[in-house]
């Protein structure tokens, strides 16, 4: 049952809509019933945004430190040094996602650049 | 009037944090094909599922080899935080006329980038016409970065080394600064710490439970820290 599985060219588009489509807008539609019957900082909603937020976490994690494409050819000291430096700039520079990602970018391509 | 609402949404789109998602989209683009997606997949992955962490989790699980009930599972953990958003959306978007299968139609396409968007602007919409708003705005990011993901898809193996390195960082830094603006409570920063070491802890020790794993265990611990230091306040 996994993404290969099946050698037909509707398999995985049926995997992507049972494991994608099913899996988010389920919870967007919940989102719609649900209405303003909830309230926004009940514990159960913490404990849910918390495990959320920690997964996510987990994804970019793995995507630094096991990357896949080109980024793979580089070493996990600049990937890691890159991205630090990248979140102490948007921390230290009022909160700008942009200044984030250039700064990490530009850290990331200095050492390429360096290490040639 | 319901027209030129929905032009104002297209135009929202165009705005520096759609600027950023396209950018977020460049980086999913690449790691689609590099997961062995083919074209038609990533351009119906980025219109069916539209929210980027459900996306980037799906990818992972595809690439890890699991089977489609634990992808699902993994992508629907990493889904709830919709439920809360859809949430909060609702009454700002809701008019007096609304029909529900309205509603139900636009929830597609919240994610981060047109929910900040929203939630930022709708209260200076005439209420009868924000869904018309809304809906041009969330079309349109949708839309367009399918096209995105399209262009890059086509050219990413003409790339050079640097450029294409450069593109697979930004998905991450995307992620870890809007992640951390968007954490509502201290508990969020905590879960997302432990979650960026346990995420590649446990990955080395139990790959293909590495995401659920983490998000269990940080998003547990982050929760007791909550309660724990809710509790000393009121003491």
């Amino acid at each position: 049952m996994t993404f290969d599985a099946v050698e037909s060219w509707w398999w995985p588009f049926l995997f992507i809509l049972i494991g994608g489509w099913l899996a988010t807008d389920a919870w967007r539609f919940l989102g719609v019933y649900l209405g303003d019957r909830i309230s926004e900082d009940s514990d159960l909603l913490v404990l849910v945004r918390a495990l959320a937020t920690a997964l996510v976490a987990a994804v970019i994690g793995n995507l630094i430190v096991f990357p896949s494409g080109a980024l793979a050819d580089t070493t996990l000291a600049l990937r890691v040094g890159a991205a630090a430096c990248g979140f102490l700039a948007y921390l230290c520079l009022r909160r700008k996602i942009l200044v984030g990602i250039i700064a990490a970018e530009v850290v990331l391509l200095a050492g390429m650049w360096l290490s040639h | 009037m319901r027209r030129l609402w929905y032009l104002r949404g297209v135009g929202a789109a165009f705005s520096i944090p759609g600027l950023i998602l396209a950018s977020a989209f460049i980086g999913f683009a690449g790691l689609a094909k590099e997961a062995g997606l083919t074209l038609a997949q990533t351009v119906f992955m980025v219109g069916m599922v539209w929210a980027l962490p459900a996306k980037v989790v799906l990818i992972g699980a595809i690439l890890s080899g699991a089977s489609l009930p634990a992808a699902a599972f993994a992508v629907a953990l990493s889904s709830i935080r919709l439920t809360p958003m859809v949430v909060a959306l609702v009454p700002e978007l809701r008019g007096p006329k609304t029909p529900r299968w309205v509603l139900y139609f636009l929830s597609h396409f919240v994610a981060v980038t047109s929910w900040v968007l929203a939630m930022e602007r709708l209260r200076g919409i005439p209420r009868e016409l924000r869904t018309s708003y809304y809906a041009g705005l969330g079309s349109t990011l949708v839309l367009f970065n399918m096209g995105v993901a399209a262009v890059v898809y086509l050219v990413a193996d003409s790339l050079p080394p640097a450029v294409s390195a450069a593109l697979f960082l930004l998905t991450p830094m995307y992620f870890l600064t809007s992640l951390w603006g968007s954490a509502r409570e201290r508990a969020g920063h905590v879960a997302m710490v432990l979650g960026l070491i346990l995420g590649p802890a446990l990955h080395l020790v139990v790959p293909g439970f590495d995401l659920l794993g983490a998000g269990l265990i940080g998003g547990g611990v982050a929760c007791a820290f909550h309660r724990l230091s809710r509790r000393r306040a009121t003491a």
